[in-house]
């Protein structure tokens, strides 16, 4: 217990619990999340999505190995960089462009938008405009289902930002001494918006944060599905067995801004070119397809259907109508 | 009502607790010392508060440490994890000690309970109360005074409601409980040991409706809290001056019962809110300017107000009791506000 350790690279290159099948529902979570906010990245260029975007693209190993982890009925809470855990959760692709369309179809009828996306019936429990907002939900979340006896857990998402937040503090030691089903992810992408981590914190791995409350902290490559999908499945199964919570710190980083439209003056461009060398798409097909006996061909047909799929799902958001003006007065309440 | 012995403002809501967590197994409590003494076994022992003022006492003997859970003092995760167990399954009931300490847990309110249901395009459900605690009259000073509920009823997507008698605290915390919407049910501390007759029977009171506690003709006085015992009192002094005064219990601030309101004033002409919180931006102001704006040609004088000023509250006892209303600061403003019976 509360031992910070390092998921080594290496040991991902023997791939014996990963079967070709899971192979390639890795490859089709990942393709769905990237493209999806690779269609973002476009279309929020050409003007065509209101208001604030911030996409998932280079950070997709983290929610596709976590997610092809967990089970459906699991629940997860998300950040304002949410749209890939929703993807990877199963959230309908085409709902959630709608939704980014401001569109009476979307998900959240165009109540919510790109930062408030929630899916309850796949237990996705929300994307959150707050730093750090969402972690006392999972809290919850996981008080909810250890109480009820479901076996479920929830995995709360976050970035490197919340841990400096003090409902970060109180969660993870509420969630500690309750041993609650709940793992915390963190995806650290080096940056709170423009702030680099080494400027806003005095620790190199947050991970080692997970000592306060004498729970496993994690220091996991990001960008390694695999290593991601593995401590994923070994915090889920300390939680499912009552042993309380865990903290993973996935090393990550995002390819383009924090938001779309940012100028990245506080960035130095290398990062993003250094970071797409290690785009976890290119590194499944590198490293782990071949030794699966994931082929090239299976791969080439997800892209086309994921593709495909993307495609329709920008229609369907396009030609989707606006909501009615007065549908602003209701879902306030159940009743009122 | 089948008679018996009246019972406090506490027992009151205790037994609304021990009845609606008997009713349904996914109702459960947590705040910090809601039982007392968490860390011991014996019953005796870890029920040693049952509560700050007592509410909560004998409940985590017949329910468990499970459903009746002390926390630590972490206001924001526990606020935060009442809305996470409410959004998957359960219906729990989390006590914010005093009101004072809310900016711990403002943005889980603000940001994440309140809008839940209206971001995710209404397929949420948030069935959460928040029990807390305001009010003055004890030296407790700025920090454990407050009855800042003003800052709440501002945000849409929650309830909020505040019972002034023991019937009234019973049977709305047990709808509170029922409802599938977050409810912020706020008790004034110096309303605990008052007492009134609560039936036996099972009954429950609808969220914003409110009542006329006494009727009359020539003013209509809306009190809140422990205000309306305040208004009570003074409507009764009055009486000798031959002064005629309605009080009006709206028992929720939101939803508001607006036509209790408006019917009221519309019969006596005369308007006087009395409430705890600060005056500005508060809801004594959201009530005059509900009756200026949609019962204006009813007034015969200009609506008032009897607040506290807009200071913190006071510690000593000498300024306290200037800080606060009271009857006698009621009566005062009736007369100036009635024109006198020829």
């Amino acid at each position: 217990m509360a031992e910070v350790t390092t998921e080594s690279p290496k040991e991902t290159t023997a791939f014996a619990d990963i079967d070709h099948a899971m192979g390639l529902r890795m490859y089709e979570n990942m393709r769905r999340v990237r493209d999806f906010d690779e269609a973002v990245h476009e279309l929020n260029a050409a003007g065509e999505l209101p208001g604030f975007v911030h996409v998932y693209v280079g950070e997709e190993g983290i929610a596709s190995g976590v997610m092809t982890a967990i089970n459906d009925d699991d629940f997860i809470t998300s950040t304002h960089r949410g749209h890939g855990h929703c993807v990877a959760k199963g959230v309908d692709i085409s709902g959630m462009m709608a939704e980014l369309y401001g569109r009476v179809t979307g998900i959240c009828k165009g109540k919510g938008g790109s930062m408030h996306i929630a899916d309850f019936s796949k237990g996705m429990l929300g994307a959150n405009g707050i730093v750090a907002g969402s972690t006392p939900i999972a809290v919850g979340a996981a008080l909810s289902a250890q109480m009820r006896n479901s076996g479920q857990v929830a995995v709360c998402f976050f970035g490197d930002g919340a841990t400096n937040e003090g409902i970060f503090h109180e969660s993870l030691n509420l969630a500690s001494i309750w041993d609650l089903p709940c793992i915390f992810v963190c995806e650290n992408n080096g940056y709170a918006q423009t702030t680099a981590t080494s400027y806003a914190m005095n620790v190199k791995d947050l991970a080692v944060r997970a000592k306060s409350y004498n729970i496993p902290g994690v220091i996991i490559d990001g960008q390694d599905i695999i290593a991601v999908h593995r401590a994923t499945k070994e915090a889920a199964a300390r939680a499912r067995a009552g042993k309380g919570p865990s903290l993973l710190e996935c090393k990550t980083t995002r390819f383009y801004g924090h938001f779309e439209g940012d100028n990245l003056k506080y960035r130095d461009p290398n990062e993003a070119i250094e970071a797409r060398k290690r785009d976890p798409l290119v590194l499944f097909a590198n490293d782990v397809a071949p030794v699966i006996g994931v082929t090239g061909d299976e791969m080439k047909a997800i892209d086309e259907k994921v593709a495909a799929v993307i495609k329709k799902a920008i229609e369907f958001g396009k030609s989707s109508p606006f909501p009615e003006p007065e549908d602003c007065l209701n879902d306030v309440y159940v009743n009122y | 009502m089948a008679d018996r012995k009246k019972i406090t403002y506490r027992q009151a809501l205790n037994e609304a607790l021990h009845e609606e967590m008997a009713r349904d197994e996914s109702v459960f409590i947590l705040g910090q010392d809601i039982a007392g003494g968490a860390q011991n076994e014996a019953p005796d022992e870890f029920d040693a508060w049952g509560g700050p003022f007592g509410v909560t006492k004998g409940l985590v003997g017949k329910y468990g440490k499970s459903r009746v859970r002390d926390t630590p003092i972490t206001e924001g995760a526990i606020v935060g994890c009442a809305a996470g167990a409410a959004a998957s399954g359960m219906r729990p009931i989390v006590e914010l000690m005093f009101i004072d300490f809310l900016g711990f847990c403002l943005d889980q309110i603000m940001n994440q309970a309140s809008p839940m249901r209206y971001m995710f395009g209404g397929k949420a459900k948030v069935p959460m109360v928040m029990r807390t605690m305001i009010g003055g009259g004890f030296s407790a000073a700025a920090q454990h005074s407050h009855s800042c509920h003003s800052l709440l009823v501002h945000l849409p997507g929650l309830k909020l409601v505040t019972p002034a008698t023991p019937y009234d605290a019973k049977g709305l915390l047990k709808s509170a409980i029922r409802d599938d919407d977050f409810v912020i049910f706020v008790e004034h501390k110096g309303l605990y040991e008052t007492k009134g007759p609560v039936p036996e029977e099972e009954y429950l009171l609808p969220l914003g409706k409110g009542e006329v506690v006494r009727e009359g003709t020539d003013i209509t006085i809306v009190a809140f809290s422990k205000m309306v015992l305040i208004a009570y009192e003074a409507a009764v002094k009055l009486e000798q001056d031959d002064i005629s005064v309605e009080v009006v219990d709206p028992r929720s601030m939101s939803p508001l019962d607006e036509e209790l309101i408006l019917n009221s004033v519309r019969k006596t002409g005369h308007l006087i809110v009395v409430d705890e919180d600060n005056p500005r931006c508060s809801i004594a102001t959201d009530v005059v300017a509900l009756v200026s704006s949609k019962a204006f040609d009813s007034l015969n004088a200009a609506p008032k107000m009897l607040t506290p000023p807009h200071t913190p509250v006071p510690f000593s006892p000498a300024l306290e009791k200037f800080y606060l209303p009271n009857a006698d600061k009621l009566v005062e403003l009736v007369k100036e506000t009635v024109p006198a019976h020829a």
